[in-house]
């Protein structure tokens, strides 16, 4: 019985359970009408509540037994196998596995089984079947008795809609945690990787070092060295201003033109038109970076004599600047908008011109506004990956010339878990401990923002 | 400025010839300082408009650029031939068929026999034989001439076999796919004055290629490879995204059915039901800052969680969509939690006031109002979802797949991770607008969700 | 007849007073929004150095046909104005006369007060600095000093110029407003409703001070309040649905009303 006719079977049962809720409660609404009681609940509740009985924890059976089994079935298959056929290696053991699965599943293997490999197919075939009947009795079981019991729960006074209610407002306080979790998830596994790290690596040495070549080092207890992220912060802090050059003078002055002098007709074309660019894909923007911007400044370098390289902190940093405008754009528009025209109305009715009062009477009442907005658009720089995976030139050393290629954190984490994932390597781990840095910079980057963004608000509400 | 005695009883009493006389001072200073400011307005006005010029044309570059690049990769050099399907070259018993009464193992066997003795057929010869007919040199120069087909054209003919064995014995007219070299060197997409030993194909390869181009067998034509083929490495002119195709549906189908609900839900219990305490709160700001996360954070996440914790496969969509639902959780949350925000409370209170309890106003009336900015929220979300990579890279989805995955725990790869791993192929001078043309197919889903979630917006949301 | 506690201050004892130029005036002054027009054609003369106030329901036009004084209209998208105002008899409309320039010689004062989000001095400062008043700091601080002393504020905040002007309470943020619109020496000064967001205590402040401005500048002043207008101005003007329908010496206005709706708005039937 495969999965979906399982769950067919369990949608077909919460209906049967909905229905015989609704008739009891019915026919016992009907039975109390002339003794005076009144139903506490409308039928539908009494049969969602019965529907909610029958399935839930038939499914939650469900659940628990589909990520159990697996596992389960496995060990017991390996253990059967002949001791001289055991896989030694974890990738042994997981092909082994595999064409095992193939066997027992009918799709054959390209070469001849051997004969204990074709047991153990037939072995692994009657467990599952095994598990699957069980699995199914069970659920049929415990579905069965919990719509029984709660069908003949169904009397008057049983109050259906508040237990139904507070079942829902149980799943929507479950589903909030989702976020808090993925927070402390993301929190607890990055610190636990990256402190497995700093048993390899002295802290200092990470946070304060400054060359980045862990490749050569050995895989060791001691003396690993190589793993300084300064180069990393540099090259990343270096794109992350590059590109605040450009994203800040053309966001900012696009976005004061549209919200004070743009005509309705070019606001309302134009705006949604810079929003695209913060739709596009970063890897469409690394695209872009490589085959487009790399070789043109690369050009433009070259007609005034300077080597700029292909892939470089420039190119990644302009790109990126593209990238960020509609995220000043749009944020400073708004914060604009936002000021009080009163405002704009004094500075006016005194003589000022328009870009008088923009640049001395909306920008400083505006500015903490912006200022979070750049900070806001600094942080998505800082966390960009695809751009500078592709255009950046993946060089981790500590340079002061933008013209030369770098590396940053985002891409040090993708090149040391891509490939091979082994985790016990400081190689590998160092990617958590890099990414908990970024994670931490970012995070208070956006605090900050978010306060200081708040505030403004608040002032003119 | 302390003041003295004299000035403050001029002040007290203004002495009109004097107020008179300084502000004919004054007008004069300001029409003297009139050219100055006016240029200077005049200055930033322009500055406003370079920078919305600068904005919007680093826009149509983009799509300039993408689109001149891509467009023509979607056309493809194709031969057209007369292929006969020699029966001296495919010796193979009838298909196999399933007799009454035979188990399910024991016809699989049978069948996987006959596809390995398929398998054994040289199809090369048959598409040799082919070119032979218009090319009589071939068979003399056979690596040569093989070189114009790609060299997956042969598993394309066994798979005509496989599907109909009454062809043997016949001659088709079919369509071939040119080799990758062959297009670029068709396409003049690489510099023909180039000498021999930096050219991709030999010499007699690109005179035939010349020659069939000349007499119209070898076409450019709307080549469907690009959508109905995984990616391949052996043929590269018949590389295609459906694997990765169908690894971002898998995984945008996983965000809508876990991301949008769950997020959905959140967002009606902190909008709705949450009382306002330390614990929302925190709650809020977890979700305010969840959103700005970068990205790759969450492939950190999941490759430490769901692969290390969990050891679920590699490179599999189902964790690539776990991941991508982590990560449009919030922005499904803000999108939703907005638009409850922007319902007005008289419709809580007339459902409250005729007697609804709290989760009924909020499920019969306020979340049927709410419902199209839902939509539009959660379908923004999807696309975000759709165009990341970084994240993907990280669980292990960056590795080459060559087949399309039947199911979400295959191994499997994503359209933007497609196009990171194409735009390293070592062939650039056919890749570039093979990701091109990639980078096209993921604008235009994209686009057209977005376009989607306007219409939704537009034709469903009412203004409060 | 109701009759109102109307008290017409000294402007009695003045009643006699020499001739007054002619300030500016308007000549079938229409303005629209869009198509709706919201005057419909408004002949006034303002006289130098006399205090006027613009009374009328809402919606009557007076702080629109105010605006059109210094051209503030501009500031709306959809607004237009047709007619012809003058300033010393110049076309104030005219392609070739400067709305900066205008502004520094017709200053504004607002409903709400509105300071910058700048401190006390700076808010003064601003206007100075703008049009290259003056050359020196000493000559700003003098500006900034007198500007503050003539609308009677530089006591309550000389020891601290420095503070944010919007720390200031509502009826010193109004004065200093004045003040600032002060510091470019303009000639005529509008007042759109400069006390409707003012307590009453806040408000006779600002009703005294405007006395005190009468005769070094011509005032237009736009009020809600009767008593206000009675109690400070010259000249009255009664607006009513967009039209200007009597404009006399204010006594006459209040004490002998020739048009009836005039007489029905003072003596509080509608409005």
């Amino acid at each position: 019985m495969s999965n979906l006719v399982l769950m067919t079977l369990l949608l077909m049962v919460m209906a049967l359970a909905y229905q015989l809720g609704l008739t009891r409660s019915k026919r016992v609404a009907v039975t109390t009408n002339g003794t005076g009681f009144r139903m506490h609940s409308r039928p539908t509740y009494h049969g969602m509540l019965v529907a909610f009985w029958a399935v839930v924890p038939a499914a939650a059976i469900f659940a628990v037994w589909s990520l159990a089994q697996p596992g389960i079935i496995n060990a017991l298959v390996l253990a059967q196998l002949p001791p001289e056929f055991q896989p030694t290696t974890d990738t042994e053991q997981r092909i082994l596995l595999r064409r095992l699965a193939n066997l027992a599943s009918g799709f054959g293997l390209t070469e001849e089984a051997a004969d204990y490999e074709l047991a153990a197919a037939a072995y692994l075939n009657q467990l599952h079947g095994i598990g699957r009947t069980l699995m199914t009795a069970l659920m049929a079981a415990v579905a069965a008795t919990a719509l029984v019991l709660a069908w003949r729960r169904i009397e008057p006074h049983l109050r259906a809609r508040n237990q139904m209610e507070s079942i829902i407002r149980w799943l929507l306080i479950i589903c909030s945690t989702v976020a808090i979790l993925t927070t402390v998830g993301i929190v607890l596994s990055m610190l636990g990787e990256a402190f497995r790290f700093f048993t390899f690596v002295n802290p200092l040495d990470f946070f304060f070092g400054t060359t980045w070549n862990p490749r050569f080092s050995t895989v060791g207890t001691d003396g690993q060295t190589g793993f300084g992220m300064l180069p990393l912060l540099w090259g990343t802090l270096m794109i992350a201003l590059i590109a605040l050059a450009v994203a800040i003078p053309v966001g900012l002055m696009a976005a004061i033109y549209m919200a004070e002098y743009a005509p309705s007709k070019v606001r309302s074309t134009a705006k949604p038109i810079i929003e695209v660019l913060a739709g596009i894909p970063t890897i469409v923007y690394g695209f872009f970076a490589l085959i487009t911007v790399g070789p043109f400044l690369n050009q433009l370098g070259a007609s005034f004599g300077l080597e700029i390289r292909t892939t470089s902190a420039l190119t990644a940093g302009v790109v990126m600047g593209i990238m960020i405008i509609p995220f000043i754009s749009s944020l400073s528009d708004d914060i604009i908008t936002q000021v009080p025209k009163a405002m704009r109305d004094g500075s006016l009715g005194l003589g000022a011109t328009k870009s008088e009062t923009i640049r001395k009477v909306v920008l400083p009442a505006a500015l903490p506004g912006i200022v979070g907005a750049i900070l806001l658009a600094a942080s998505r720089a800082i966390g960009e990956t695809m751009i500078v995976v592709l255009a950046a030139g993946n060089s981790p050393v500590l340079t002061a010339n933008p013209f030369e290629a770098v590396s940053t954190m985002t891409v040090t984490i993708v090149n040391q878990l891509t490939g091979d994932l082994d985790f016990a390597s400081p190689q590998s781990l160092v990617a958590f401990a890099l990414g908990l840095t970024l994670f931490v910079i970012t995070l208070l980057l956006n605090v900050v923002a978010l306060v200081i963004v708040r505030k403004y608000r608040e002032q003119y509400e | 400025m302390t003041p003295s005695d004299s000035e403050q009883t001029k002040t007290q009493q203004p002495d009109l010839m004097d107020l008179a006389q300084k502000r004919d001072l004054m007008q004069q200073r300001v029409a003297a300082s009139l050219k100055r400011r006016h240029a200077s307005e005049k200055r930033f006005r322009l500055y406003g408009m370079a920078a919305v010029t600068v904005a919007l044309s680093f826009v149509a570059i983009l799509f300039i650029t993408i689109l001149s690049k891509g467009l023509p990769a979607f056309w493809q050099a194709t031969l057209t031939l007369d292929v006969y399907f020699d029966p001296e070259i495919i010796e193979i018993d009838e298909k196999p068929v399933r007799q009454p009464g035979e188990s399910d193992g024991a016809f699989q066997q049978r069948m996987l026999a006959w596809q390995t003795d398929l398998g054994f057929v040289n199809f090369n010869r048959i598409i040799l034989n082919s070119l032979a007919e218009v090319l009589p040199e071939a068979p003399r120069y056979q690596r040569d001439a093989m070189r114009l087909v790609t060299s997956g054209e042969r598993f394309g003919l066994r798979q005509l076999v496989e599907d109909n064995p009454a062809i043997v014995g016949q001659t088709l007219r079919l369509k071939l796919l040119a080799d990758a070299n062959v297009d670029v060197w068709l396409k003049g997409n690489i510099d023909r004055s180039l000498p021999d030993s930096q050219q991709q194909l030999s010499a007699r390869t690109r005179a035939w290629a010349d020659e069939l181009a000349e007499r119209g067998i070898i076409r450019n034509q709307f080549s469907t490879a690009l959508f109905m083929n995984a990616d391949s490495r052996s043929s590269l002119a018949s590389a295609g995204l459906a694997g990765a195709f169908m690894g971002s549906l898998m995984m945008m189908l996983i965000v809508m059915f876990l991301a949008v609900p769950v997020g959905v839900a959140s967002a009606i219990y902190l909008e709705e039901f949450a009382p306002k305490n330390r614990l929302t709160d925190l709650i809020e700001v977890n979700i305010n800052n969840l959103a700005a996360v970068p990205s790759i954070v969450f492939g950190l996440l999941g490759a430490s969680v769901f692969i290390l914790w969990f050891k679920l496969p590699l490179s599999a969509p189902i964790v690539g969509g776990l991941v991508l639902s982590l990560m449009t959780l919030p922005t499904v949350i803000i999108a939703t939690r907005s638009t409850l925000k922007a319902i007005p409370p008289s419709i809580r209170q007339a459902a409250l006031g005729i007697g609804a309890s709290k989760v009924q106003s909020v499920f019969h009336h306020v979340l049927p109002l709410a419902i199209p900015g839902i939509l539009t929220g959660s379908i923004l979300g999807v696309a975000q979802a759709l165009g990341e990579a970084a994240p993907l890279l990280l669980i292990g989805m960056s590795s080459f797949v060559a087949s399309v995955p039947g199911s979400p725990f295959d191994q499997s790869t994503a359209l933007p991770v497609q196009i990171y791993l194409w735009q390293g192929n070592e062939l650039r001078n056919f890749f570039e607008a093979r990701t091109s043309a990639a980078i096209i197919v993921l604008l235009a889903l994209m686009i057209s969700l977005n376009a989607l979630a306007i219409w939704l917006r537009r034709h469903f949301e009412t203004r409060w | 007849m109701n009759t109102m506690q109307v008290s017409f201050g000294e402007k009695k004892d003045n009643a006699a007073q020499a001739e007054h130029a002619v300030k500016m005036s308007a000549r079938d002054v229409k303005v629209f929004y869009g198509d709706n027009e919201a005057l419909h054609g408004i002949n006034m003369d303002i006289l130098e150095n006399e205090v006027i106030a613009f009374i009328g329901p809402s919606g009557c036009g007076k702080s629109t046909f105010l605006r059109c004084l210094n051209r503030m209209n501009d500031t709306i998208d959809t607004a237009r104005v047709t007619g012809l105002v003058t300033l010393d008899g110049k076309d104030i409309y005219d392609r070739s006369l400067d709305v900066v320039q205008l502004r520094a010689q017709v200053g504004m004062v607002f409903q709400k007060p509105n300071p910058f989000p700048k401190s006390i001095f700076e808010n003064i400062a601003y206007g100075p600095r703008l049009h290259g008043l003056v050359d020196n700091k000493r000559d700003l601080d003098e500006v900034v000093e007198s500007s503050l002393r003539r609308a009677g504020l530089w006591d309550e905040v000389k020891d601290r110029l420095e503070a944010p002007g919007t720390g200031l309470s509502g009826g010193q943020q109004q004065r200093l407003c004045i003040a600032r619109a002060i510091a470019v020496s303009p000639e005529v000064i509008l007042m759109d409703e400069p006390c409707s967001a003012l307590d009453p205590i806040a408000t006779s402040i600002i009703e005294e001070l405007i006395d005190e401005l009468k005769g070094s500048y011509t005032i237009a002043i736009v009020t809600h309040n009767m008593q206000q207008a009675a109690r400070v101005s010259d000249k009255t003007a009664f607006f009513h649905l967009g039209n200007l329908v009597e404009l006399n010496d204010t006594r006459e206005i209040f004490t002998n009303p020739q048009d009836s709706r005039t007489e029905d708005y003072i003596t509080g039937r509608f409005g």
